[in-house]
């Protein structure tokens, strides 16, 4: 394998060997990984990838790591399910939802990313991984090192909640709690990853896991039959998924497995934390810093490392950005949970809200093939649709009291 | 001796003000930029701070004070 050419520079373009660093020390822009692809076009094959394991591995050629031994076996591969209901609901004919609310281990795409990073990690000689995260992030990462044998430093804000931080202590990883605000905990995490001989996935291993929300294009693209959806609407935390989703439906293109690109890409976030699409919104090219109030924590990024990136690559594809109230997300987890039986996080929410959005302006046409990319399971944010679900009909127990409470005959029938 | 990279951000209203100039005067920190976007509505700037560690801590609450937005390079990492 190692199709790996080298870590490049998004900036000035200056080359680096694929080790474990993350900025230019010319520019200090932000690195990428730059791949042979002349070289991979020779060995890649749809029948190659369809013959691959049911994973994320399937498209290890496309993929910053040497194998053959990789690590998160299960990530990748959920299913794209053809949404008729909500399609119909939304006026298109043509919906599917990416479900990563079944990713595995943790139930969000995070663990395609996680698998990147600890196998990259893994590869380059560590023996400890380490992340700063809030949810989804620290739950993959530590589920991940106890498959993987591998020591684990969680670093969390000191007033998470308390569920949140039993997700990640079941792994029992170190868990350290920070005093201090968000800033404080994000500044010391930059430090820890400076000082200390650690794989940090979204620090100093970040150029190659950010390279894991590439399988979600490529996954897309086989589950269409190889063919590029008009449209995909993508939520944004970092701004980092939507750029690699671009990135890799582009790839599929250069190692020849499809012949065009056809996507426009929509980026959604909460209102509540907004920087990226509020600038789109506003016609510019850089974004300004926020502090988020939002219930859609996983995408409460207030200066989001790739929001430039992410605005260059809607602009590219002809794509659009919106966002949505809190009220908005509950509505859109309801929608999705009650049209196709998928109970999505708050980011599902904001997706579906800003999808609606999209349908409703116009942006998305009714015979547009349209993807909604799901990214969380619902069941790590209960917390926010607790006072939108009403609550159970309670009776007695007794035939009489059901069947009057539900109206119903001797012969059923008779929904109340 | 210890140096950090930050990306830092001006509000609209200190775009004009000689910050980097002011702060490297102010504390005993070299400031060394190396890559900057200024324009009328915003600006920002990544650059190296090289200083004793109390010199740069003082040095970012001087930037803070001034209403600047001080971020390490890789912007926020807690996802």
């Amino acid at each position: 394998m190692a199709t790996m050419k080298a870590l490049v520079c998004r900036e000035c373009g200056k080359e680096y060997p694929t080790k474990a660093i993350h900025v230019c020390e010319m520019c200090f822009g932000p690195l990428e990984v730059k791949y042979s692809y002349e070289e991979i076009k020779k060995n890649i094959s749809r029948k190659k990838i369809q013959d691959g394991p049911h994973s994320i591995w399937r498209y290890a050629d496309l993929l910053p790591v040497e194998g053959p031994n990789f690590l998160g076996p299960h990530a990748g591969m959920t299913p794209l399910v053809r949404a008729k209901n909500l399609g119909a609901h939304l006026g298109l004919d043509e919906l599917y939802i990416k479900n990563d609310t079944v990713n595995h281990p943790t139930l969000s795409f995070k663990d395609r990313v996680v698998a990147v990073a600890i196998t990259r990690a893994r590869e380059l000689g560590f023996e400890t991984i380490a992340c700063a995260s809030t949810g989804n992030l620290a739950n993959s990462v530590a589920a991940h090192a106890a498959a993987a044998g591998m020591r684990c430093y969680v670093f969390i804000p000191g007033d998470l909640e308390a569920a949140k931080v039993l997700g990640n202590l079941i792994y029992k990883p170190n868990v350290i709690e920070i005093e201090g605000n968000y800033d404080d905990v994000n500044r010391l995490c930059s430090e820890i990853a400076g000082e200390h001989g650690w794989a940090f996935v979204n620090i100093n291993i970040r150029p190659y896991y950010a390279e894991g929300s590439k399988t979600l294009a490529f996954e897309t693209v086989e589950q269409l039959g190889w063919r590029t959806p008009d449209q995909a609407v993508i939520p944004m935390a970092s701004g980092s998924l939507l750029t690699k989703i671009w990135k890799g439906l582009h790839e599929m293109k250069y190692v020849g497995l499809i012949d065009e690109v056809r996507t426009k890409i929509n980026g959604a976030q909460a209102e509540g934390c907004s920087p990226i699409s509020t600038a789109f919104k506003a016609g510019r090219d850089f974004f300004k810093p926020v502090k988020p109030k939002t219930i859609a924590k996983s995408l409460a990024i207030g200066n989001p490392a790739d929001g430039y990136y992410a605005l260059k690559a809607t602009a590219e594809s002809k794509g659009s950005m919106d966002m949505v109230s809190d009220d908005e997300v509950v509505e859109g987890i309801k929608l999705l949970a009650q049209t196709e039986g998928i109970f999505a996080e708050t980011a599902g929410g904001v997706t579906i809200g800003v999808l609606q959005k999209l349908v409703k302006n116009g942006t998305i046409k009714k015979g547009d093939l349209t993807v909604a990319y799901i990214t969380g399971n619902g069941l790590k944010t209960q917390e926010a649709v607790i006072d939108a679900v009403g609550r159970p009909v309670r009776i007695q127990p007794s035939l009489v009291a059901f069947e009057k409470t539900f109206k119903m005959g001797k012969n059923g029938g008779g929904d109340s | 001796m210890p140096s950090m990279k930050f990306h830092i951000q001006f509000p609209e209203q200190k775009i004009k003000e000689p910050i980097i100039y002011q702060i490297g005067h102010e504390f005993k920190v070299v400031t060394n930029v190396r890559r900057a976007d200024v324009r009328e509505t915003t600006g920002w700037m990544d650059l190296e701070l090289t200083g004793d560690s109390t010199e740069i801590e003082r040095a970012i609450v001087g930037l803070r004070k001034k209403g600047v937005i001080v971020d390490p390079i890789e912007l926020n990492v807690v996802e």
